[in-house]
């Protein structure tokens, strides 16, 4: 009994080791806390589209509208915007492979860059919604930055929120199979 | 001349204290990052909204309040803590409208629930455990005694005495036999 007293601060060594090892984990993201806002229905807003004469989105798409009755991913993003570039081509390949509608959302950008990125890179998304100013991504969906994706069930509830550029990985592993058992 | 050097002693430490006042005055106006344009023009609303803001955290720099940051979101979320109060929100309702959408984790001071207890209880655990572990040790040492010498024993330790006694004539002295 006496013995173990004498190896205990080894063990707390070895506990606090293991602590600090997992914490400098590169692939451990101090961001990915899960929003508050999952399992709510989205937020009350109207994002107003790139050009007129092209439709916005707007929150009652989700539960009245274009979008009723499917799931769809929302992605906040910018043309200023560094990974966004970098996760760009894997838009189109998330709402190839899911079968679903990928709606962008431009974030603090301008008309005419934001035009610029689309017509330079191409253009995933099924609509387009300006929020100029960030209040959208701020207040209704609570966002730290871009790029974050959002995914959307057929009753318009926020069911995922990926802070951070989209990969391979995570659409395989996460997104795929959520979305197809949201589908169902 | 020791005049002089108190003189000395008293200017050095007046100089010291206001050097070291300006400096730790320098790094509490360097921290705040609030610009004029935010600030609102009644100084009872921004006082609330500064208290606010000290202790919301800047999420996408973990560790600084947005008081602190210089980062554009923790701008927009000190703009948006001033239109709140503005509209007549509470301090909770502001807090609670900013939790709603990023979380505990928003609160630099995090809540006391069920999940969040040991943080705050934690360190008092450990001391009360500390305390505990000397006290039984110390205990435990004052309690422990030494058997008696035997007679054998004492004899040796006689014998022994006397062949190192250097000082004889402080022993007859003392009375000591």
């Amino acid at each position: 009994m006496r013995r173990l007293l004498f190896i205990l601060p080894l063990i707390v060594l070895a506990a606090l080791t293991a602590i600090f090892v997992l914490g400098l984990n590169p692939n451990h993201d101090p961001r990915a806390i899960d929003s508050p806002l999952i399992g709510k229905p989205v937020a009350a807003f109207t994002a107003p589209p790139l050009a007129d004469g092209q439709p916005g989105i707007a929150d009652s798409d989700f539960t009245t509208g274009a979008y009723k009755g499917q799931v769809v991913a929302i992605n906040f993003f910018a043309s200023w915007c560094v990974p966004c570039r970098a996760e760009h081509p894997l838009l189109k390949k998330l709402s190839a492979e899911a079968g679903i509608p990928v709606l962008g959302l431009a974030w603090k950008d301008k008309k005419e860059a934001l035009q610029g990125f689309l017509d330079e890179l191409g253009n995933p998304y099924a609509r387009v919604g300006t929020d100029e100013n960030g209040r959208i991504g701020i207040v209704g969906f609570g966002i730290t930055g871009v790029p974050e994706t959002f995914i959307i069930d057929k009753q318009g509830i926020i069911r995922d929120r990926i802070p951070g550029p989209l990969s391979d990985e995570l659409i395989a592993t996460q997104l795929l199979p959520l979305i197809k058992d949201l589908q169902k | 001349m020791i005049r002089q050097l108190r003189h000395g002693l008293i200017a050095g430490l007046v100089a010291g204290v206001l050097l070291g006042g300006a400096i730790l005055g320098g790094f509490a106006t360097a921290s705040f990052a609030v610009r004029p344009d935010e600030m609102l023009s009644d100084p009872a609303l921004e006082a609330r909204a500064e208290a606010i803001s000290r202790d919301i955290r800047c999420v996408v720099c973990q560790s600084q309040s947005i008081e602190e940051s210089d980062a554009d979101i923790a701008h927009d979320l000190r703009v948006l803590i001033r239109e709140q109060l503005k509209a007549g929100a509470t301090d909770d309702q502001v807090r609670a409208f900013l939790v709603a959408r990023y979380g505990d984790f928003v609160l630099l001071k995090p809540p006391f629930e069920a999940k969040t207890a040991l943080i705050w209880i934690g360190p008092f655990l450990l001391l009360a455990g500390a305390a505990a572990g000397i006290y039984l040790f110390y205990r435990r040492v004052g309690r422990r005694e030494t058997a008696p010498l035997d007679a054998a024993e004492q004899a040796r330790l006689d014998k022994f005495l006397e062949a190192h006694d250097d000082h004889p004539e402080d022993r007859s002295q003392g009375g000591a036999a």
